[in-house]
């Protein structure tokens, strides 16, 4: 296995590295030692490879990922997985805001808690956490799938769109425009998938579905900007 | 964008270490404020027949602080005993802080006084952190807690005046990462009351504000409390007190902190990158502060 140390390296060197060197497939892993709460570790990796970062990141750790399998062991600054594509992030430790920002797929499961904003503007990807998350998630969501295994903060799914949320523990408040559903099949099939997927054993039966209410998709000149 | 630092040491033995283990905790945040620096160290407290500490900032670094201290001796009724470096300097002073404050402003309007108390000394100035902690030796300074602050200006001028930490009355400071978008209307509300401001920094105004409500009879909880209500914008305070470390975020909690605890420290700062290098910090207890929640250490 690979192994860059950034006692010893810069970001921009393991960068370059990741988007060059480790292409197609000519290294199968890599290990990032003393990350010490570095930014843009790992940031636009576009390979099959799996990444293993020993501590805690800084912001945007695996932004825009595409096919790579990112695990921290630790805890991630702002926006980790922001904008990823495909693949999967793995946080061991709790992720601060904003995680999994209008990320477009792939898998980010937070195994702690998860901050403010998390899956702001997601359009697409699915976000695991397994502790709770903070005010504002999922803040006019477009797409995927978001389950939350503890509790959620404040105005949960606000202004949403498609996205939907499976919340197991309590919501302190609902955004605008969002609402509690009744699960379904294919919600507690999509919930088991997920928690597989995440290596989580909680039941589906457990968990609530919150989703948009589409008030919002259309201009009400009536409500007198009361939403 | 802003960095904010703080460190308070829980045990005795590492207050002679408390500069040491918080410069790289400063110099960590040069990237979120490289254009002022300053911090707030809090010793042991003077006892009260020994007067007060006053931490004086002048134009030059030449400044001639002997001739000063000689000018204000002939007006002062006690002695005043002085230890400077370059254009900063800190008095101690006996006589009553009014007359010490009022000394200082007649006989020297050039000086900026920075903090006034029994345990305060504040250093601030323009520069990059690294040059900032250099030029005053902020690796050298002991006592039992710190707030740190690198700058990133975005509503008011680059001066050392406009640096944080601000204070207010004695043994308060306040250092802010984010913006008020009503300080004018706090201090036109201050200003009536006595209230005197030194620039037109939004965190002054903040700094003022909160001072004034423990003044009144706030205790701190009640008075951060009130800050929601009354102060508009995005903000994350660290408060430093004769004997507290405090941090608020606000409800929205745009700017960040994270704090590590272990049984010899705690450490606060914007981002972990600059508790990285933290004795102990794999093994600390690590959280990031909740919106609208105060946390409050005592020395």
């Amino acid at each position: 296995m690979e192994v860059v140390d950034l006692q010893r390296q810069s970001v921009r060197e393991l960068n370059q590295f990741l988007h060059h060197d480790a292409v197609s497939g000519k290294v199968q892993a890599l290990e990032v030692l003393n990350p010490d709460g570095a930014h843009n570790i790992a940031v636009g990796v576009n390979t099959p490879i799996a990444i293993a970062i020993r501590g805690h990141a800084g912001y945007y750790c695996a932004g825009m990922n595409k096919h790579a399998s990112v695990t921290i062991d630790g805890n991630v600054g702002w926006g980790v997985a922001e904008n990823m594509m495909s693949g999967t992030v793995r946080v061991k430790g709790f992720a601060s805001e904003s995680a999994g920002a209008s990320a477009h797929g792939g898998l980010l499961v937070i195994e702690g808690d998860a901050s403010l904003r998390c899956g702001i503007g997601l359009k697409g990807g699915d976000i695991v956490v397994g502790g709770s998350v903070g005010n504002f998630t999922a803040f006019m969501a477009q797409a995927g799938r978001i389950v939350v295994c503890g509790d959620a903060g404040d105005a949960l799914g606000d202004s949403l769109y498609e996205t939907v949320i499976y919340v197991r523990g309590r919501i302190k408040s609902l955004g605008s425009d969002a609402q509690v559903e009744p699960m379904r099949e294919t919600d507690y099939a999509a919930v088991g998938e997920l928690l597989n997927r995440a290596g989580l054993t909680h039941d589906p039966m457990t968990f609530k579905r919150v989703a948009s209410a589409r008030q919002l998709y259309h201009w009400n000149a009536d409500a007198n900007q009361e939403y | 964008m802003c960095g904010i630092v703080g460190l308070l040491v829980k045990k005795p033995e590492l207050k002679a270490q408390l500069g040491a283990l918080m410069l790289p905790m400063l110099t960590g945040m040069s990237e979120r404020g490289p254009d002022s620096a300053g911090l707030a160290v809090f010793g042991d407290a003077l006892p009260a027949a020994a007067g007060r500490r006053y931490s004086l900032h002048a134009p030059d670094w030449n400044y001639d602080w002997a001739a000063c201290v000689a000018a204000l001796n002939r007006v002062l009724k006690h002695p005043v005993e002085f230890t400077a470096k370059g254009n900063h300097a800190i008095l101690i002073a006996t006589d009553d802080p009014q007359k010490v404050a009022a000394a200082v402003a007649e006989g020297f309007p050039s000086l900026h006084l920075l903090s006034v108390g029994r345990s305060i000394d504040v250093y601030k100035d323009v520069g990059h952190p690294t040059a900032v902690a250099e030029r005053y030796g902020f690796k050298g300074l002991t006592g039992t807690h710190l707030v740190g602050h690198t700058r990133m200006a975005t509503e008011s001028a680059v001066t050392p005046a406009h640096a944080h930490p601000f204070t207010a009355g004695e043994d308060f400071c306040l250092v802010h990462n984010g913006s008020l978008s009503n300080p004018y209307s706090i201090r036109r509300k201050l200003e009536p009351l006595g209230i005197r401001f030194e620039t037109d920094n939004d965190t002054e105004a903040a700094c003022r504000y909160l001072e004034w409500r423990m003044r009144e009879g706030d205790n701190l909880e009640a008075a951060l409390e009130s800050s929601f209500r009354e102060l508009d914008g995005f903000f994350t305070f660290l408060i430093g007190t004769g004997d507290s470390l405090a941090l608020v975020r606000d409800p929205f909690a745009c700017k960040p902190a994270v704090v590590a605890e272990t049984d010899d420290y705690v450490a606060i700062a914007s981002e972990f990158r600059s508790l990285a290098k933290l004795p102990g910090v794999k093994h600390a207890n690590l959280f990031e502060p909740a919106p609208e929640q105060l946390y409050v250490w005592k020395s």
